[in-house]
């Protein structure tokens, strides 16, 4: 999940019979499966809700090259260097998709980025995890990239059709880039020598955990997700969805012949799901509030990249003018 | 085998080399760059000239015949064996030396590859032709950069001229020729680098011309030459990142 937290402002959801004639004109078309589009009424909350949602989706985009771009000079062949660079071009595609979806709701692009680079906006937990070795490359696109396609898959039924339509797009090559970073794991266990080998599962002991955070609390500790279900824009509720992403990430875990850090996860019977041990709640929400272990870098990072670059956007606005001007004159 | 073959070994890894570690650069600025469309345009670039390397060194790995494969010839070779122009190898710098070394790289890169389009050596002439639709839009690119920022701001203009400035004594590097390519030139194989030169002259004035900034008298030779493998300070360190993993564990399939 790349929006792993996002406030509604809502406290309790009002049943049909509280709301005004365009709130329940509204939710009818909600529970009609009809699309909210960009210039239909649409209540206050579910707008700003939104726009933190595809906002803090947005910014995971791009702060997500980072732990990639620390890999993508030392990628160790041709081949690798070539996928990675593509990847990392297709999240910034991703993320300028997104700020655009984000747009059509009124919110300025500028704005919601200087939300990020003051740590007012979230962005995705995961990408405050440094990336050690070269399977972290691996590991990234198979458990990072599939834990977001889990999400994104179910997205593409989100109510407000802008960012439905971004899901849509945005899924195809998410998925690819899953399948690259599992052939990558695969290679390093099948071809590698026991150096590559343990790469593989020391990456995989420091991603699995925060790979799970990627859903957002437990659906008990969840307050803003009654609403975001009720207007659709969530689909399926935190556990559900990691619980969806265990069952079928496990048995590939089982293919590479690797082990989950988690003494407790065994197949249940019973349920029909694989159990799984407890996530460790205060790391989540200590790296959500920006005390992870990369935190600090991130946005530093991200905030030097916009600072430095001022005068260059500068020089391309300045010069799109003069150039206007000698055309008007022409 | 032609009895020419090691020119050619030489000349392939002279594009191979400049096209990889010019890539090499563009991935330092991944996260780092001014906007996020160049953040796309960057590694876009940068995955043409890796894409671009391969095929050269493909080709001259077959001519090799001793065993190693295009990412040895990336990975395995020192700086001594670079045969990169030493432009490339500069650091990236602010957004204006970037620029200038990509527009005065790339107009050289367009007018070798579109001589080599018609290089005796299918092989050659047809690797050139698939390099050269996207090298048509790096110099679109990094032209139109050139403009933007030397006729933006005051800024632009003078972080532009010193960007020139920083990198423009590496040009004569770029556009010299030796005895390799001239033989090889001869046979109707490689580009004639007197009239690449004349060809890049003529992209660079105009294009300087438009974003009016004055174009510096020809760049004198210093000595180095990474044509013959003498290099910066600089390919050093780069190679050393670059190269990390296949050094470290060189049995290894990754």
């Amino acid at each position: 999940m790349y929006a792993q937290l996002v406030e509604t402002g809502v406290k309790r959801v009002k049943d049909l019979e509280e709301m005004t004639p365009e709130e329940r004109a509204f939710q009818e078309r909600i529970d009609a499966e009809i699309k909210i589009e960009p210039k239909n009424w649409m209540p206050d909350a579910y707008r700003q809700t939104l726009i933190r949602q595809i906002s803090q989706h947005a910014h995971s985009e791009i702060v997500g090259m980072l732990p990639e771009g620390n890999w993508v000079t030392r990628a160790p062949t041709l081949k690798r260097k070539l996928q990675l660079m593509a990847k990392i071009q297709d999240e910034a595609g991703h993320g300028m998709y997104l700020y655009s979806a984000m747009e059509t709701l009124g919110a300025d692009r500028d704005a919601e980025i200087d939300k990020l680079h003051s740590g007012k906006a979230k962005y995705s937990s995961i990408f405050n995890y440094p990336t050690l070795n070269w399977a972290d490359m691996g590991a990234v696109g198979w458990l990072v990239d599939g834990a977001a396609i889990v999400n994104q898959v179910v997205l593409q039924r989100t109510s407000y059709g802008p960012y439905s339509r971004a899901m849509i797009r945005i899924c195809k090559e998410e998925s690819f880039h899953q399948r690259q970073g599992y052939e990558i794991l695969l290679t390093m266990m099948r071809h590698g020598n026991q150096a590559q080998k343990d790469m593989v599962q020391d990456a995989i002991n420091r991603l699995w955990w925060p790979a799970l955070m990627m859903f957002g609390p437990s659906d008990a500790d969840s307050p803003n997700s009654a609403q975001s279900m009720a207007w659709k824009i969530k689909r399926m509720s935190n556990d559900d969805l990691r619980q969806r992403f265990i069952d079928q990430t496990v048995p590939q875990l089982e293919f590479l012949g690797c082990t989950a850090p988690d003494p407790d996860l065994k197949w249940n019977e019973e349920r029909g799901h694989y159990d799984f041990g407890q996530i460790q709640w205060q790391e989540f929400y200590d790296v959500l509030k920006g005390n992870g272990p990369c935190n600090r870098e991130r946005v530093s990072t991200r905030r030097k990249a916009l600072e430095d670059g001022q005068w260059v956007r500068e020089a391309a606005v300045a010069h799109a003018a003069k150039r206007q001007q000698k055309q008007n004159a022409a | 085998m032609p009895d020419n073959k090691n020119d050619l070994i030489e000349y392939l890894l002279r594009l191979g080399d400049n096209a990889l570690i010019n890539g090499q650069r563009l991935c330092e600025w991944c996260g780092r760059a001014p906007a996020l469309e160049e953040e796309m345009a960057l590694m876009n670039v940068g995955l043409d000239l890796v894409g671009q390397a391969r095929n050269w060194y493909e080709y001259a790995a077959e001519l090799l015949a001793d065993g190693r494969d295009a990412d040895q010839l990336a990975f395995r070779r020192d700086e001594r064996a670079f045969r990169n122009t030493l432009l490339v190898e500069q650091p990236n710098g602010d957004y204006a030396v970037t620029t200038a070394k990509l527009f005065l790289f790339d107009a050289w890169h367009l007018h070798t590859l579109q001589a080599l389009t018609a290089s005796s050596d299918a092989r050659i002439a047809g690797i050139a032709a698939k390099g050269l639709k996207e090298v048509t839009y790096h110099l679109r690119r990094s032209g139109e950069w050139v403009e933007r920022l030397g006729d933006g701001t005051e800024q632009s203009r003078q972080r532009m001229l010193a960007g020139i400035d920083e990198v423009w004594r590496f040009t004569n590097d770029l556009l010299s020729s030796d005895e390799i390519q001239q033989r090889l030139a001869a046979a109707g194989i490689a580009a004639d680098a007197t009239a690449v030169a004349a060809a890049w002259q003529a992209s660079v004035e105009q294009v300087f011309e438009r974003a009016s900034l004055p174009v510096p008298p020809p760049a004198s030779y210093f000595y180095l030459d990474g044509k013959r493998g003498l290099h910066t300070e600089h390919l050093g360190i780069l190679l050393a990142e670059m190269q990390f993993l296949q050094r470290a564990y060189p049995d290894a399939t990754w």
